[in-house]
């Protein structure tokens, strides 16, 4: 049906909230308050540790070693962030914040995991630096999986098969980062992805078998296949699975900022060609030709089908392309990372990218952001491991997928994908 | 310029949609395509743009054979249409939907927006076609959308535009400009071809008039000189009542009361606004109004789809408002679902398994937890032949019904309970006359049984031939209660724009 | 929707009614065909799924692959040992002894009702990738049933498949309700649900509730003699003829998710559902809950199904004890075309490639990993007989019918 409802507001009408709407926002400034709760609780006065927590800023090995650290006495802080809290839940529950609601939802999120953090560091210090950075980098197979997926679902096919992707990329990556060299390696990695996606597109499109079945049927098929031949290839042969890392690239000048540069500009090319697929396609989309009609294609493929547009075409190539960032991707966990393939190494950071790909609206921009949530959750795991937590490490492990969930339970509200997303397009 | 299809003929499973159909159109005359719902018409003019191939025959400009692959060759070849369903991508600009598949650029694919929003403003002023070039699509009126879709062919530079059944959405003062456009066409030496099953509007705007039956041309007519009931009788292949027969209404009580009813929105944009109205036994009240008047919303809070924001309904003396559609059900309300496909049955499912969605969970039909097919085949036997539903057996998926039966297939399902409120949503949409007829007699002959019927249709003919009372609905509100005896269309016309007479 | 337009339909001219048994093939295969023609298709599909495999093993075989440059003969001789000797394996390995074929069963068990777990929520429109996290948790029920008490085997054993059967169905209706009240897609949430599952089972295993006395590492106590099935052939006396009582249960739920299907009011209701969401809504029926009670309904298979992996054969957990049947059990639910019938079939299917596999491991050093190659193809060719229509020019029925309808709720 494309007759929208005509009614609009009349001038400044009030604008009257939806039953659902007013739901959400009401269960939103509950959570403030439990979590205001919870913090003073467990971070105030469940301090773990004597006196203020230390992070720190820069590196030993950093330009300026002597940047001081921001120190944080823990439970003021917690008391601190907890006040915040309640106050913004009382807001929230009475006035509400608007269009201003998910932003402050961020801002109460980030408060709450700095909270956190003063706890577990009380009495001791922690490499701020060092987390942040390991948090771009953990986010780079996540985004460039995001990417690959935003690209697909533009143009309406799911991409399950992210996931496959990047375990097939990572293991034809090894194997020939082994024999040959690393650029190599990335180029056949590359490949690997644009086949694999080659295959969802040619069963989606031109067979229309259901999208999904197709994604997972790939996932199993390259999940068997790889650990097939790890055990029939690999692991008696461990020249073929030994491959050269990539040495980190650091930016002259930009590298020597004190915090930001350790972050942002010392990192190996993954890094830096994540931001910039990220760039071009945003600016592909939006501005050219080709995003145009590839957008075109997702929403209404038969409007576009009738202007002449190739709407299989565009399927394909689009597809194909998200799969060969996806490949990169899965290089990333060789030259990029351990340099060795073992079993089910990408353990599920496709179907995380598809997460992200989702809480960033189908937006590059948007899926970068959360690729960096979900790299964050996942760097913290492994520091708070460090520092000693009571946490017992196995719930440690669960953080990425705990927060996967809630972000695509709609705690971000409703996403609108391309309209035709998961339909197949039948010329008539 | 003149434009010939020759001979077309073209074959789908089961069907033969087009049967050897030649006709002819020149530039600067309008030419109408008449038939009803099902007779060929949308399936040839898919094979003049392409996106159909023919089985046989030829398309022919100025004497040479045309081939086209796709919409691209037909629009290259000089060749516009406009869909019934607009084909604008909802979440585009005006101008976005405009230049898509022709997109002006400047170096290496880069879109030039400036220059495409020019000559998108350029076409406006020049036929008179005014849009916000810069207006997404899903937040302007269907009116508006309907001249973007214009402008998209004209930017394609047409030298044929074809209209496929372009008044479905429009007030009658929306089709008086509406014509003008045309007129506006033709005078400036473009060939037009308007298709559709609009009697009236045919001998209004047309030049000549081809009639299409069964995928066949049947004969030409001259709106000079044809009536409606020649062109009807043409159309369907018999003498046509096109006045519905019905005796006086006799209303009892009211059976249905809407009280200050306030209904908002997937986006928070209000829908209905504070709607007061009621229905007695015995009677057939009509909405009419525009798609997209709120009548969507409002069916959708009446039928217990939707929650509403304030106000009440009762049915009789209970308080209804927040009944859940399996409520409303059980108090006895029938509903015709305006989209039969997506809400009144499941399409894979069997027609027996269908004649039983809205009642399988009680007796007979089910026992506890388990369900009784037999009394589901047998009930399925007796609905078949009493509505006459033409199936090849009670076991075969619906999809396979064609659309008048498949709508009824509802009406047996709903009807034949005990009801004392019908609430049926353009129930005659897309179908054969045939059809239409009879879901109409079904329909009155429930109002003298003592039912009270309430009919929301876009269709204003069916509107004005069943109502005994008519409303009609503007921006979420009832602006007017009229009785069809006795108004015009051009005064209902004025209150469906929102004006008052 | 062609809602305006419709080419006349002729109703006679439409297809013929099927027989009985063709309807119900039909619901099997989703192929509109009678069963004869339409028997064509898995079987073809699984012929060509060896097929592909076999130059698979072909292909990796590195040895004879280097060979080829200078001694041909050779080499060919030895690759044609080698794929000779793995379908040797295979065959004997599945079905070649009383052992086999009891392993073969062994193996089955599991997979019918995690198949199951799949095929319910498919009916339902529904996609449960999560049957592994609810094989793990259910299984960890039913250990908890197992070591905590005793009890004699008519109460213990049933006891512990119910806690088996709630713990999963806790765990596969969690996703379920976040389907009905968020909208959050279950192909994300089940996903990341069964990674959860994993942590949690390796963090149970390490306390005093679950571990093994005196042991370091997260393994579990045994389960109670009494909580387990009883071997079906015992009086064989042979401790490698491990089939159980299991294999019976899964048949009989297999008949009860059939009978909860098809003559249930409540299946009546799973299947509007799984067709057409909206139609459904507008006949009266609670698609919310509906969707829940799917999900819980598929979790609780899955937690049988770990519940057997447990009772029948391990006896006590480990980290991973679920080892990967419920993914093996989503191209078996594909396979069996999500119809019970069709399930069993598929796990008898599967349960023989998985202990053929492990002879074919042993006697040719060949990964059983490539089983889940072969599992794929199969599902693949299955998913798209014009696929093989377009490789064997036979006439096949149309593909799967669209399953998804996106990511919107």
């Amino acid at each position: 049906m494309t007759a929208p409802t005509k009614v609009e507001p009349a001038g400044g009408g009030e604008e009257q909230r939806s039953p659902a709407e007013m739901r959400r926002a009401r269960n939103i400034g509950i959570a403030y308050l439990v979590l205001a709760a919870f913090v003073l609780w467990a971070f105030g006065i469940g301090s773990i540790g004597e006196g203020d927590a230390a992070f720190k800023l820069v590196r030993p090995t950093d330009r300026f070693p002597g940047f001081p650290d921001l120190v944080v006495p823990s439970a003021a802080l917690a008391f601190i962030v907890a006040t915040v809290l309640a106050f913004l839940g009382g807001i929230q529950l009475t006035r509400g914040f608007k269009k201003w609601t998910n932003v402050v939802l961020a801002i109460a999120l980030l408060l709450f995991v700095f909270a956190f953090l003063g706890w577990a560091t009380a009495g001791k210090s922690f490499s701020l630096v060092g987390m942040m950075q390991e948090t771009v980098k953990r986010s780079v197979p996540i985004a460039l999986g995001a990417l690959s997926g935003v690209l697909s679902e533009r143009v309406a096919v799911i991409n399950i098969a992210i996931e496959g992707m990047l375990l097939g990329g990572a293991f034809v990556a090894a194997l020939v980062g082994s024999t040959t060299g690393p650029y190599l390696a990335i180029v056949a990695a590359m490949l690997t992805g644009a086949a694999l996606a080659w295959v969802l597109a040619v069963f989606s499109v031109r067979y229309r078998v259901d999208q999904i079945i197709t994604g997972v049927v790939i996932n199993l098929f390259v999940l068997g296949l790889t650990s097939f031949m790890t055990f029939r290839i690999l692991s008696s042969n461990a020249h073929l699975n030994n491959a050269e890392i990539l040495k980190p690239i650091a930016l002259p000048l930009l590298k020597d900022i004190p915090f930001l540069g350790p972050i942002l500009f010392q990192h190996n090319i993954f890094v830096y060609a994540t931001y910039l697929l990220v760039a071009v396609t945003t600016y592909a989309l939006f501005h050219t030709k080709w995003g145009l009609r590839s957008r075109a294609v997702g929403e209404h493929p038969r409007a576009a089908d009738t202007l002449g547009v190739n709407v299989y075409r565009y399927r394909y190539m689009n597809v194909m392309i998200g799969g060969l960032i996806a490949g990169l991707g899965g290089a990333y966990f060789i030259q990029g990372s351990v340099g060795r393939f073992d079993e089910n190494m990408t353990l599920g950071r496709g179907f995380i990218g598809l997460a992200a790909m989702i809480f960033g609206r189908w937006h590059p921009v948007g899926a970068l952001g959360a690729a960096l949530v979900f790299g964050f959750s996942e760097a913290l795991q492994g520091k708070l491991a460090i520092l000693q937590t009571p946490i017992p490490s196995e719930f440690l492990a669960m953080a990425p997928y705990l927060v996967t969930i809630v972000v695509v339970a709609g705690l971000v509200g409703k996403a609108r994908p391309p309209a035709a997303d998961g339909q197949p397009y039948v010329k008539e | 310029m003149e434009l010939e299809l020759r001979g077309i003929t073209k074959r789908f499973p089961g069907v033969l949609a087009n049967d050897s159909v030649d006709l002819t159109v020149r530039s600067g005359e309008i030419l109408s395509l008449l038939g009803e719902n099902g007779a060929g018409k949308t399936t040839l003019m898919n094979i003049l743009y392409g996106l159909y191939s023919a089985d046989e025959g030829s398309i022919l400009i100025d004497g040479e054979e045309q081939h086209f692959e796709g919409p691209g060759d037909a629009i290259a070849a000089g060749i516009g249409m406009v869909h019934q369903h607009f084909m604008l991508v909802p979440v585009f600009t005006v101008t976005e939907n405009v230049i898509l598949g022709v997109e002006p650029t400047t170096g290496p694919g880069v879109l030039s927006m400036a220059e495409a929003k020019r000559e998108v403003e350029e076409i406006s002023t020049r036929y008179g076609l005014k849009v916000d070039p810069d207006a997404i699509v899903e937040n302007i009126p269907v009116g508006v959308q309907q001249r973007v879709e214009i402008i998209k062919v004209l930017f394609r530079e047409a030298d044929v535009l074809v209209f496929d059944e372009p008044t479905a959405v429009l007030t009658p003062q929306e089709v008086e400009e509406f014509f003008g456009i045309l007129r506006g066409l033709r005078d400036a030496g473009k060939a037009v071809i308007f298709i559709t099953h609009k009697l009236r509007e045919v001998l209004e705007i047309s030049d000549r008039i081809n009639v299409l039956r069964r995928g066949r041309v049947v004969g030409e007519a001259d709106p000079a000189t044809a009536t409606s009931s020649q062109l009807a009788e043409m159309m369907v292949g018999r003498p046509v009542d096109l006045v519905v027969e019905k005796s006086d209404a006799i209303p009892g009580q009211p059976v249905l009361r809407v009280e200050d009813l306030v209904i908002v929105d997937e986006r928070d944009h209000p829908a209905v606004r504070a709607v007061s109205f009621e229905v007695k036994a015995g009677e057939i009240v009509g909405i009419a109004g525009v798609q997209g008047n709120g009548q969507t919303e409002l069916v959708e809070a009446l039928t217990g789809m939707r929650t509403v924001l304030g106000g009440r309904v009762m049915l009789g003396a209970d308080d209804v408002t927040d009944y859940s559609p399996r409520g409303m059900h059980r108090s006895g309300v029938a509903h015709v679902p305006e989209d039969r496909q997506r809400r009144g049955l499941v399409m894979s499912y069997t027609v027996a398994e269908n004649l039983v969605l809205d009642s399988y969970y009680a007796e007979p039909f089910s026992r506890g937890v388990i369900m009784d097919w037999d009394a589901v085949d047998d009930n399925a036997d007796t609905l078949v032949e009493q509505y006459d539903i033409r199936t090849p057996s009670v076991h075969v998926p619906t999809s396979n019904l064609s659309g008048g039966n498949q709508q009824k297939v509802i009406v047996a399902r709903e009807f034949s309970r005990n009801v004392k409120l019908i609430i049926a949503a353009q129930p005659t949409r897309g179908l054969d006359v045939g059809s239409i007829e009879y879901i109409h007699e079904r329909i009155v002959q429930q109002r003298d049984e003592g039912a009270a019927v309430l009919i929301v249709s876009t269709e204003l003919d069916e509107v004005m031939a069943l109502s005994d009372r008519l409303l009609v609905m503007y921006e979420g509100a009832i602006v007017a209660e009229l009785d069809p005896k006795q108004v015009t269309n051009a005064e209902i016309g004025v209150y469906m724009a929102g004006g008052r007479s | 929707m062609t809602d305006h337009e419709q080419p006349s339909i002729d109703p006679s001219a439409t297809t013929e009614p099927l027989d009985e048994g063709s309807t119900l093939f039909r619901d099997i295969t989703g192929v509109g065909l009678d069963w004869r023609s339409a028997l064509l298709v898995p079987v073809l599909a699984i012929l060509t799924a060896l097929v592909v495999s076999t130059v698979i093993i072909a292909l990796t075989d590195l040895d004879a692959l280097r060979m080829w440059g200078s001694d041909p003969a050779a080499a060919f001789d030895e690759t044609w040992d080698t794929i000779f000797a793995a379908y040797k394996a295979l065959f004997q390995g599945s079905f070649g002894s009383i052992r086999a074929i009891s392993e073969t069963l062994v193996g089955a068990t599991p997979l019918i009702l995690a198949g199951l777990s799949v095929a319910i929520g498919f009916r339902a429109g529904l996609f449960n990738i999560g049957t592994e996290g609810q094989m793990l948790v259910g299984g960890m029920c039913a250990i908890l049933v197992g070591i905590s008490f005793s009890a004699p085997l008519f109460i213990h054993l049933p006891l512990a498949l119910l806690a088996g059967a709630l713990g999963g169905a806790v765990w596969g209706g969690i996703p379920g309700l976040l389907r009905a009240r968020t909208g959050a897609h279950e192909v994300i949430t089940t996903i990341m649900l069964n990674f959860i599952a994993l942590r949690l089972v390796d963090y149970f295993l390490k306390t005093s509730l679950f571990q093994a006395e005196g042991r370091d590492d997260p393994v579990s106590q045994t389960v109670a003699t009494s909580a387990r099935f009883p071997r079906l052939l015992g009086f064989l006396d042979r401790s490698d003829v491990r089939v159980t009582f299991g294999i019976l249960f899964a048949l009989a739920v297999a008949y009860g998710i059939y009978w909860l299907l098809y003559k249930s009011t409540i299946g009546y209701e799973f299947r509007a559902v799984g067709y057409n969401p909206d139609g459904a809504q507008y006949a009266g029926m609670n698609v919310a809950w509906l969707y829940v009670g799917v999900m819980a309904v598929a979790g609780a298979m899955g937690g049988l199904a770990g519940s057997d992996q447990i009772l029948s054969v391990l006896h006590r957990g480990t980290p991973g004890f679920s080892a990967g049947l419920g993914f093996d059990a989503i191209a078996l639910a594909l396979l069996g075309r999500s119809h019970p019938a069709g399930v069993v079939a598929a796990g008898i299917l599967f349960g023989a490639l998985r202990s053929g596999g492990q002879q074919m491991q042993v006697a040719t050093d060949l990964s059983i990993d490539l089983i889940l190659v072969i599992q794929a193809l199969i599902v693949i060719f299955i998913a798209a007989p014009a696929l093989i229509r377009a490789i064997y020019r036979v006439k096949t029925g149309k593909s799967t019918e669209q399953l998804t309808r996106g990511w919107a709720a």
